[in-house]
């Protein structure tokens, strides 16, 4: 698919959580009030029709992101812009979540969670147009018609993440933001989820924002992809260039964590320590503790992006090219 | 790759007492015989207080069947005991059983309503100040919390002694059991407020309603549709005990006089008007009562601590 317009435009967006202890707390105890920034200075954009990935150890803001686009939050600076929709109407943006067991209403029958959208948005003007609905949505995402009797608790983890999936697209989304859709489930469920995804994805010619900790899930799927530390992108760019030639140091180490059948025991470099405490970031570049190749100016100034190729970076070493000189080809 | 649907074997469509019957509540309250038993004596204290005008000898509102050389008769099987009094008459030659279960079924009755108004007002509450949070949690819960530290009796009997000088004479008969309900609603939905608050805190920040957000469902048809549901089994053991805990300040009320007056007594009155003559040797005028009002109440929070277990995951 070639480079289209883009659907989701990101620009400069940051979100910041007050995190300050309760008011009488903070009279009593003398506290200030506290914040942590989740999402710092983020702009990218999503083109129609494709999957863009963002990857990043836990914490690292990338669902916030998520419910950054979809507004469930709303950003502290920054815009979060649409397209217009296929229709000229504003574009539609359902999401996906990532406990399948927490995003079903336990007392709800399935033909209900998958009808509340349609029967919210009025989509249907009758009561057999939705169920009729409700049974095609089913039969969409490989589940019987049937189902729609029963209550969440009666299906498997991969049958509730497609009853899940089911209940987004009745909204006949165009924009779908996945927030870790296969993380709860098992590796040969994962499989069938992410193959139904793709699936539809041509069929209904959807576009994904995809959120994951999982790179091997995200090479299956995307096709652009950033790599989160901290609340800000590191790095980002085609998901080819930067499986095969990851830039920063941070996308080297997390290629490095994949597993490799082929050579279970490859030299792979140690890297030992924890992402910093977002409510105490570390000045200048956020990963520099934990970087091999940082230098006194990483902990002082912050990257600007800089391009590279087709991708973009965060980093004092690839700017000064200190990067090279340490191998790259191990990486999957 | 193609995904077969697995159809399971078809089932036979379930009636909702059915499905009662095959549920795990259904089973442990088979399977505890301190919830059997309790049930059996609730059920027997409830029937005969609705069978009250059937089942008593004697109306004892109507003071014309009242006879005064029928006063203090001991019960049947003590000498001078006579029928139809079998529990014995009081000094105005009313009789005894007439007079508790009639009693009986004022007492269920302000439990009953006042459980229903702190239920109602409770769950409102609870599930505003969870789902909001922020200022509306602070005042709702502060105002709860000040209700809370005076104690209950002294708010009662306020609210009664208020009540009774505000309203006109000839609505104060009538009147006072609603306001017994209202008094005792005004302390006892904090409770509830305070169960579904929490629950509802935890359930607003669940996946299944940012999803049902993201639709543009409405924040009342949130928290009615979605949350509640998932909030009231921990309201349901709560209603249970304070059901009894209810009648036991209704009674405590009675008992001290700012509750319902001797016209129209309820058990907690009848209590009170016996306790004068227990130390003339009269004391079947109280002690009946008194085993009903204590039937009742332990029978009520029988059920509801087996209700606590047995909806207690953790237990199961």
């Amino acid at each position: 698919m070639t480079a289209q317009s883009p659907i989701l435009t990101v620009s400069n967006a940051s979100k910041e959580f007050d995190v300050s202890a309760p008011w009488l707390n903070r009279v009593l105890e003398r506290k200030p009030k506290l914040f942590v920034k989740a999402v710092d200075d983020v702009s990218f954009t999503v083109p129609r029709g494709s999957c863009f990935s963002i990857v990043g150890e836990s914490g690292c803001g990338k669902s916030t992101v998520a419910r950054l686009v979809t507004g469930l939050y709303a950003t502290t600076a920054g815009d979060i812009r649409f397209s217009a929709g296929s229709g000229g109407e504003p574009v539609r943006v359902q999401m996906i979540f990532q406990d399948p067991h927490s995003s079903l209403n336990p007392r709800w029958r399935v033909g209900d969670i998958i009808a509340e959208p349609i029967r919210e948005m009025k989509l249907r003007a009758s009561e057999a147009e939705t169920r009729e609905r409700v049974e095609e949505l089913l039969s969409t995402v490989g589940l019987a018609a049937d189902d729609a009797r029963n209550y969440p608790h009666e299906f498997s983890g991969g049958q509730r993440q497609r009853i899940s999936i089911a209940r987004a697209l009745a909204s006949e989304p165009e924009l779908l933001v996945c927030d870790e859709p296969t993380s709860a489930l098992d590796v040969s469920v994962q499989a069938q989820i992410l193959n139904l995804m793709r699936r539809l994805q041509q069929e209904l010619g959807l576009t994904y924002l995809f959120i994951s900790h999982d790179l091997s899930v995200v090479r299956h799927m995307s096709d652009t992809i950033a790599v989160m530390y901290l609340g800000r992108i590191v790095e980002m760019g085609p998901a080819e260039s930067l499986f095969n030639a990851p830039q920063h140091p941070y996308s080297r180490l997390l290629l490095g964590t994949i597993p490799d059948i082929h050579a279970p025991h490859r030299d792979r470099a140690l890297q030992s320590g924890e992402p910093p405490s977002p409510l105490d970031p570390p000045l200048g570049c956020a990963f520099h503790p934990r970087c091999a190749l940082a230098n006194e100016r990483c902990g002082r100034d912050l990257p600007e992006l800089l391009s590279v190729g087709a991708a973009t970076v965060r980093c004092h070493a690839v700017e000064e090219g200190r990067a090279q000189e340490t191998s790259v080809s191990e990486a999957v | 790759m193609t995904d077969i649907p697995v159809t399971a074997p078809a089932k036979a469509p379930k009636t909702r007492t059915g499905q009662f019957f095959d549920s795990d509540l259904w089973w442990s309250f088979k399977n505890s015989k301190p919830a059997i038993g309790a049930a059996i004596a609730l059920t027997v204290v409830i029937l005969a207080a609705i069978l009250a005008p059937v089942l008593s000898p004697q109306n004892p509102y109507d003071l014309a069947s009242l006879e005064l050389w029928n006063a203090e008769l001991p019960p049947v099987w003590m000498e001078g005991g006579q029928m139809p009094f079998i529990l014995g008459t009081d000094v105005q030659g009313r009789d005894i059983l007439s007079g508790i279960l009639y009693g009986t079924r004022i007492s269920i009755f302000i439990g009953l309503a006042s459980v229903v108004v702190s239920l109602a007002v409770g769950v409102m509450a609870g599930l505003t100040a969870g789902y909001y949070g922020g200022w509306v949690d602070n005042v709702l819960m502060r105002v709860g919390d000040v209700l809370l530290s005076i104690p209950i009796i002294l708010v009662a009997i306020l609210v009664s002694s208020v009540a009774q000088a505000l309203l006109p004479p000839e609505l104060r008969e009538a009147g006072i059991s609603i306001v017994l309900v209202l008094a005792i609603a005004l302390y006892s939905w904090v409770q509830y407020a305070r169960v579904v608050r929490a629950q509802t805190m935890v359930e607003r920040r669940k996946e299944y309603v940012q999803a049902s957000r993201l639709v543009g469902t409405p924040a009342r048809r949130l928290m009615l549709k979605h949350i509640l549901p998932n909030t009231l089994t921990p309201v349901f053991v709560a209603a249970t005990l304070n059901f009894g805990l209810a009648i036991l300040i209704e009674a405590t009320l009675s008992f001290l006089g700012v509750g319902m007056p001797p016209n129209q007594p309820s058990l907690g009155t009848l209590i009170r008007v016996g306790n004068q003559y227990l130390f003339s040797g009269s004391w079947w005028i109280v002690l009946f009562p008194s085993i009903q009002l204590c039937i009742l109440v332990v029978a009520v929070n029988m059920l509801g601590d087996w209700l606590r277990d047995a909806l207690n995951p953790k237990l199961r």
